[in-house]
């Protein structure tokens, strides 16, 4: 059984499926990069496996029993979700945006248990934020942010980790450490899903890969056998060069068939 | 002791010296012992009929109505995440003034005592459903959708004023819409308290979904929070508020604005514990306000409460203008 499924997944909107008919499964220890062009459907899917959107066909599944039937608060407290570009609209300090990721586990009245303190400090730690943990959250540069934000996603252990472009506007070192701290994630056991657009970082870290193309799954498998030249020139339309694997591997693209 | 309980506590005893000072002033001066005496003095004593029955009702409206538009202010910021979010600004109050006007000024308050408050509120519910469905686009079309709807209520408001009975109607309704606390009664406390007290409580119950939303609304809902819930409850807990407020005390404005601001910085920001502190600064606010408009007359004539607000609100809100494209996201 797998922790993670969508069957027969469709999303219309005005008419249009942006997600049709997609199926997958995914297990404890994966981290999937989902790929594709814009518009390809990547932050609908990753809303539905996040049980945020309720497809208009099919069903998102947790441990094989349906996302709808779960509790928002029972959901939040397996799941964590980041969307694109997260931002912080009060100056509020580190530690506290980190501690908004245990909203779901809070008591009704009374402020964090000594574990739940426990915990958003280790996440504190854990994101390299130490230095940051009484500066207000709108001060942060784009790193520090987005550090802080994944510091909020982790504090609650979550056992799946939906993020939409975790990397987006971060510079190449802040990129790599992200990567990195995902796949030590993934590895002690988190199912990690992430929409990447830096195929050449997805290659390195990610341990498979979720291609769309136009709202349907082209392919979804192992990185190893699933990204090849033919899958990049089928979804984005461009010569690519794959080589290499594991750490070593890079995705080029060479030219525009067109051009 | 941390800096959220040091500013409440600051709010709770300036509350207190100027509730003490709104029983003391007025045309006749009291001294502490007077007001403490009158209390235990029997019913036909001068100074009693002042403290109990003349200035205790209004201390006590004007620190609920104060409390009661601090807390909605501080909700309906954390609420939209707009700093310049206040009932007066989103067309909540001017609905509700709309509601209480037609009950008192069309004779149905003598049929029915509770039709102010509650027109009031079906007034304050409507201006809000429509600034909220109107303006979620942000903080633009938020404040264009109060903007309107203000205009709307104002046209409703107007259209009374046209066909009021006769001239002494009009004019009562005109300084009415003013705000003020004068001559205000147990009766008055005992028709405005419930709903505020009823709105106050459902208010004070978002605070952790108001967190929550710090992180905008998708982050949100993954953390369990369900919006529309929220969202209705907000409608709700403001309208009842604001809606009681304005019945019996007229449109009184500024006091939801400025009261989350002033509390803001001392609770690190985090809209739950703005709450109760903007709560008691707002009823610190009013409560100033309201010994103000005891004393300051111009030719004998009353300031009305609604006028102090005013004069110390706007200057606030240029403040906030300018100050706005700094801070807001």
């Amino acid at each position: 059984m797998s922790l993670l499924a969508v069957d027969g997944v469709t999303v219309l909107r005005g008419g249009r499926a942006i997600v049709e008919d997609a199926s997958a499964n995914f297990e404890r220890g994966a981290f999937v990069a989902v790929i594709g062009a814009n518009g390809a459907g990547k932050s609908t899917l990753l809303s539905v496996l996040a049980g945020l959107l309720r497809p208009d066909q099919g069903e998102a599944r947790l441990d094989d029993r349906p996302m709808a039937d779960f509790d928002r608060r029972a959901l939040a407290r397996r799941r964590a979700y980041l969307p694109q570009n997260p931002r912080c609209e009060w100056p509020l300090p580190v530690e506290r945006l980190v501690g908004l990721g245990l909203t779901a586990s809070l008591p009704a009245f009374g402020d964090f248990s000594p574990a739940m303190r426990a915990r958003i400090d280790r996440a504190i730690h854990d994101c390299d934020l130490d230095s940051h943990r009484l500066q207000p959250a709108t001060t942060l540069s784009g790193g520090e942010l987005a550090r802080a934000m994944l510091a909020r996603a982790l504090v609650s252990d979550p056992e799946v980790l939906i993020a939409d472009e975790p990397m987006a506007g971060l510079d190449p070192r802040h990129a790599l450490d992200t990567m990195q701290r995902l796949r030590t994630l993934a590895r002690s056991g988190v199912l990690v899903i992430a929409a990447v657009h830096d195929l050449t970082l997805a290659a390195r870290y990610c341990s498979h890969i979720l291609a769309l193309r136009q709202g349907r799954i082209a392919a979804h498998g192992p990185m190893a056998q699933t990204l090849t030249s033919g899958l990049m020139r089928d979804i984005f339309e461009v010569e690519a060069m794959v080589q290499g694997q594991g750490d070593a591997a890079r995705v080029d693209f060479t030219a525009s068939p067109q051009g | 002791m941390t800096r959220a309980a040091a500013i409440t506590l600051i709010a709770a005893l300036g509350l207190l010296l100027l509730a003490a000072a709104s029983l003391a002033a007025g045309s006749v001066w009291l001294t502490p012992s007077q007001i403490l005496h009158a209390f235990a003095a029997d019913k036909t004593d001068l100074a009693r009929l002042i403290v109990v029955e003349l200035r205790l009702p209004r201390l006590v409206l004007a620190m609920l109505i104060g409390a009661a538009l601090g807390l909605c202010g501080a909700v309906l910021q954390g609420l939209l995440r707009n700093p310049l979010a206040d009932p007066a600004l989103l067309g909540i109050s001017s609905g509700a003034a709309l509601g209480a006007v037609i009950a008192i000024y069309f004779g149905l308050t003598a049929q029915f005592a509770y039709a102010a408050p509650v027109l009031g509120l079906v007034g304050a519910l409507g201006a809000a459903g429509l600034t909220f469905l109107f303006g979620r686009g942000g903080t633009l079309s938020l404040i264009l959708a109060g903007a309107a709807v203000s205009s709307l209520a104002g046209a409703g408001l107007s259209l009374a004023l046209n066909l009021a009975p006769n001239a002494s109607g009009a004019y009562e309704i005109m300084t009415w819409l003013m705000g003020s606390l004068t001559d205000r009664s147990w009766d008055h406390v005992i028709l405005a308290a419930p709903f505020m007290v009823a709105g106050a409580a459902i208010l004070l119950t978002t605070g952790r979904s108001l967190d929550a939303l710090s992180l905008g609304e998708t982050q949100a809902e993954s953390l369990g929070i369900d919006l529309n819930r929220l969202r209705l409850l907000v409608l709700i807990g403001v309208s009842l508020c604001v809606g009681a407020a304005s019945a019996v005390a007229g449109a009184i404005g500024f006091v939801g604005l400025v009261s989350p601001h002033l509390v803001r910085p001392f609770v690190g920001h985090q809209p739950s514990r703005t709450l109760l502190p903007s709560a008691l600064f707002g009823a610190a606010l009013l409560t100033a306000a309201d010994i103000g408009s005891h004393l300051l007359r111009y030719n004998g004539v009353e300031i009305k409460l609604g006028v102090f607000t005013a004069l110390l609100g706007a200057p606030f809100f240029f403040w906030l203008v300018v100050r706005l494209p700094r801070t807001a996201p």
